[in-house]
């Protein structure tokens, strides 16, 4: 099939050149696995960027990447990238690479005031370890780490064994906090299991999509292209947008609705409401596959505790409790359509719309949802809201039937929420908290009961806060710049890392703005410098072979973290009647008892080659002696394939497997990936007979939980009068620092300008393209001002993206977060905007 | 290390710096501007216009936007870019036609029109700024046989 493609771009490829009038397009024929005639090898690669999971074709000549392309035979993307996806080629080559470790010196030794000075391996994790272990002769808690949900599967994997196991805390946090902690709590309250039921396959199965808080056209463009691509071409098709400003996605909305920030909690209880009125629920499925609950309400808005708002709450946490159908058809009545429309201000007409076409039995519905729904104060509440009306309708786990979260990094579900790398997480869903759970990883890890702490770690907006309080001073950041990233930078990260109580690591392949925040620097190997895997947001695993070397003396973070772990002895980091435990550790390092544990080292070896004989480098198990990715996989499938497992439902395929195929989606039984889970014929978890079964709850029931709109955290007011928002745009990923040095994409978009209404900028008297200064009670930045590209705000809300470092908008936010999973708000604060 | 910024470029505006610390030869993509100054000022940019379009950079770079684009608009009816880039249009509007890959669905059907997979045009391909990148890129492409 796909070499009818193939054929066919071949051939045509020239007569197109022929055709065009001063553009070159080159008669290229489409490339494939293996070497093509120009001795360029080309591999399959997951993209760097964000969670839809594309694959890309690498091709590589002489050590240096020279082309990427789609990858025609990927099942998520077949042939298609985004601008940022078809620019990979660039993103290991800005000049600026760092191929030198770099410790802040003065007068030829390390001073937190000093400057960067090129320094050895060996002097920087010398330095490093005498730091973390005067850290650790305070209390295990002194030490932490901020990772990434764009680490590799066994970089988070053996980052979660180093600090929980090794250095006994749990304050490892990835950055995927601000990104899906919501949604992961929203699944685990609802059906007591982590990620989507559904599968990218809802994506031409389904007659209605609707987003709530995503701009699918510029986050997800590939999802995004499967979505237009259905709604051009299957008759009576529907898009429903949900936004508080109007962007690209809106160019394909049937129904484009923009509401007042945070009340499209509101707006899911009105859909909720009309479903019950008009008694279109799904009575059969209700009664037999859910439980209704209520949550505790006025919960605060996880700031620092003396903040008049935590001061102010009267209820705390999640616990739920199991309320009647009925009790929960009266919470929702108070969220009539004129209620809803009042407080949303969005027309009666469109909210009715978008209800009726839930409330239709006949109509397939995937809901969509980023960031708009998991970076809320009550994200977890939101997130279950939408739970709540595909589960009253039963349109859930089957084909075009989807309540779908987004994941916006590459690998938030693989590396973040799979490998357990949150403060209180471990493998496969498992908790710090629970003993079961403790001992079976310590089972697994080969370690003595009671060497993992039961009290999870700081999370990533407290890991900033205990920075600056002085009572975190070793800190290890890596693969994500969070000094660009954490709300409220002038107040909380920037006197954090540079309280002088503090020594501040961070690894990146470029100098970025956390890196210059920075008491030491690591060079860092990148993408497809390592062997990797990722796990995207359809539960689909990934891997890619080492396809180039590193610059300089960069090193992986895989490298970095098993290097570091030799620098410890177990006598520094284990008290002694732990290790009395298990006396045959007695003299090892950590990097001994946690690597060289005759599993993550079991395989030899081997020459990592494709199915055309093509020979790959893989520099880790070449400096190790061993095939530390594959052992590091293997170690963790124990966790999710045994036939001892705790949880089951996440069941992954052998390491080799991975590397023949363009990815599988867990849980993976007898070789086979499941696309739907929880319904019989498509999950073999599901019991013959069964239907339906959500078997992450004990009684295999999925959660309807009630939660009412509550007000956000910080609305606008006389003074800063504007709500704002931030985000990302197409062309750049994240905090820019890598698409920002590739020149096509720096051109395209430079830097981050103020999207606002026009009637805003003339009240006052703020002109397009000159700079105004957005302020907030934290800090203000300085941008030009847009009011005619592609977000088009309503009257009093300005959107603000991220990625250039040269504004740092984070000045600007607000910590608040949602206190049951701890992500930061970054949709909503007040501002005002002045000239500059 | 070698200092590897290229022009950072436009005015830093100095404001105060409390608890600034010296960076050494190294430097963030705000250049010179330290962390806690309030925000780096650039040049304005135009839009950089190229009669016979861009050169690609390697042969499967999808192509930039020589030209402004602001007027064209794409909706769920019409779609501003195959006014003239389409199969019917470009040979009318001396354009260049849309690739071919770009005719043919995701099951790999060949279509007469533009699959709608492609509707949305922006996702692949921008205009250019006329600026200086902030760091050089040393990607090299090698020469490839048609």
């Amino acid at each position: 099939m796909s070499m009818d493609r193939r054929s066919f771009i071949k051939t045509n490829a020239v007569a197109a050149a022929a055709a065009t009038a001063g553009v070159t397009i080159p008669g290229v024929a489409m490339a494939k696995d293996g070497m093509d005639k120009d001795n360029i090898r080309w591999d399959k690669a997951a993209c760097r960027f964000c969670g839809t999971g594309c694959s890309v074709l690498v091709g590589t000549k002489e050590g240096r990447v020279v082309a990427t392309q789609g990858d025609p035979d990927a099942p998520v993307n077949k042939g298609l990238n985004c601008i940022k996806g078809y620019f990979l080629s660039k993103i290991m080559y800005g000049k600026d690479r760092l191929t030198q470790p770099l410790l802040r010196k003065k007068n030829g030794k390390y001073d937190k005031e000093g400057e960067f000075t090129p320094v050895s391996w060996d002097e920087a994790f010398d330095t490093m370890a005498e730091k973390w272990k005067d850290a650790l002769k305070k209390d295990p808690t002194h030490v932490g780490m901020f990772g990434s949900g764009q680490w590799t599967l066994w970089e988070g994997y053996a980052s979660s064994k180093l600090m929980k196991a090794g250095f006994r805390s749990n304050n490892l946090d990835p950055n995927a906090r601000h990104c899906m902690a919501s949604a992961v709590g929203a699944f685990m309250r609802g059906f007591g299991i982590d990620e989507p039921m559904g599968c990218y396959d809802d994506l031409e199965h389904a007659d209605v999509f609707v987003l709530w808080g995503a701009n699918m056209a510029e986050m997800h463009p590939i999802l995004w292209s499967r979505l237009t691509d259905t709604r051009l071409t299957k008759k009576d098709c529907e898009v429903h947008v949900l936004s508080t400003y109007e962007h690209r996605s809106f160019e394909l909305a049937d129904n484009g609705m923009v509401f007042e920030p945070q009340t499209d909690l509101a707006i899911a209880n009105y859909i909720a409401n009309y479903i019950i009125q008009n008694k279109a629920y799904n009575k059969e499925f209700v009664d037999a596959h859910c439980n209704f609950k209520k949550t505790p309400l006025d919960i605060g808005y996880g700031l620092r505790p003396e903040h008049p708002l935590e001061k102010a709450k009267t209820g705390k946490g999640g616990k739920l409790s199991g309320i009647t159908f009925e009790e929960y058809a009266k919470s929702v009545e108070p969220y009539t359509l004129a209620h809803a429309s009042k407080l949303s201000g969005v027309p009666k007409k469109k909210l009715e719309r978008l209800a009726k076409v839930y409330a239709d039995p006949s109509k397939k519905v995937s809901s969509y949802w980023t960031m708009g729904m998991n970076q809320h104060t009550r994200g977890v509440w939101m997130n279950g809201l939408v739970y709540n009306i595909h589960l009253l309708m039963g349109k859930i786990s089957e084909p075009g039937n989807s309540p779908f979260s987004l994941t916006g990094q590459p690998s938030a579900c693989g590396t973040a929420r799979e490998v357990g790398t949150f403060a209180h997480r471990l493998p496969a869903d498992l908790v710090v908290k629970k003993k079961p759970h403790r001992d079976f990883a310590e089972q697994v890890w080969k370690l003595p009961e009671g060497t993992i702490p039961a009290k999870p770690g700081y999370h990533a907006v407290k890991q900033n806060r205990m920075l600056k309080d002085g009572k975190l001073n070793a800190y290890w950041v890596m693969c994500n710049n969070n000094a660009q990233a954490a709300a409220n930078f002038n107040e909380e990260t920037y006197p954090g890392y540079r309280n002088p109580a503090n020594f501040i690591t961070v690894s990146d392949p470029y100098p970025t703005v956390s890196a210059m925040a920075a008491d030491l620097i690591l060079p860092t190997a990148m993408w497809i410098e390592k062997e990797g895997a990722y796990g995207n947001a359809e539960r689909r695993t990934q891997f890619w072979r080492q396809q180039v070397q590193a610059p300089g003396e960069s090193k992986s973070d895989m490298w970095q973290l098993m290097e570091f772990a030799k620098r410890f002895q177990i006598e520094e980091v284990w008290p002694a009647e732990l290790l009395a435990k298990k006396p045959e550790y007695a003299g090892q390092s950590l990097y001994q008892v946690l690597y060289e544990n005759g599993q993550v080292n079991a395989y030899p070896v081997e020459e990592v080659k494709d199915s055309e004989g093509n020979v790959y480098d893989n520099d880790e198990s070449k400096h190790f002696g061993y095939y530390v990715q594959k052992g590091m996989f293997e170690e963790y499938r124990m966790f999710n394939s045994a036939d001892n497992i705790i949880k089951k439902g996440h069941e992954m395929a052998p390491f080799q497997k991975y590397h023949e195929a363009r990815g599988m989606r867990w849980p993976v039984i007898d070789g086979k990936e499941t696309l739907w889970r929880f319904r019989e014929g498509y999950d073999p978890h599901v019991k013959k007979g069964a239907g339906v079964q959500f078997y992450g709850k004990p009684d295999g029931k999925a959660n309807i939980i009630t939660a009412p709109y509550e007000p956000a955290a910080e609305s606008p007011d006389k003074e800063f009068d504007m709500w704002l928002s931030t985000g990302r745009v197409l062309e750049h990923w994240h905090s820019g620092s890598m698409t920002r040095r590739v020149p096509e994409l720096y051109k395209a978009v430079p830097d981050a300008v103020i999207y606002m209404h026009p009637k805003d900028a003339k009240k006052r008297k703020l002109r397009r393209g000159k700079f105004a200064k957005v302020i907030s009670r934290r800090g203000e930045i300085m941008a030009r001002v847009e009011t005619k590209g592609r977000n088009k705000p309503p009257e009093g809300l300005i959107f603000v993206p991220w990625f250039d470092a040269g504004r740092l908008i984070n000045k600007v936010t607000l910590d608040a977060t949602d206190p049951l999973s701890k992500e930061t708000d970054y949709k909503k604060c007040a501002v005002k905007v002045v000239k500059a | 290390m070698k200092k590897t910024m290229h022009a950072m470029v436009g005015v830093v505006l100095s404001f105060f710096v409390v608890g600034a610390v010296s960076a050494g030869d190294v430097a963030s993509l705000r250049g010179a501007s330290d962390l806690t100054t309030k925000a780096v000022k650039t040049k304005k940019a135009k839009l950089e216009k190229v009669s016979g379009g861009f050169e690609r950079t390697w042969a499967e770079q999808p192509p930039m936007v020589p030209h402004e684009v602001d007027k064209y608009r794409i909706s769920i009816k019409n779609n501003g870019c195959l006014k003239c880039h389409g199969a019917k249009t470009y040979e009318k509007e001396k354009s260049p036609k849309v690739g071919d890959s770009h005719f043919l669905t995701r099951d790999d059907k060949r279509l007469e029109k533009v699959s709608s997979r492609r509707w949305f045009c922006t996702q692949c391909h921008a205009p250019q700024m006329s600026l200086t990148p902030l760091v050089s890129n040393t990607f090299e492409t090698v020469g490839r046989s048609k």
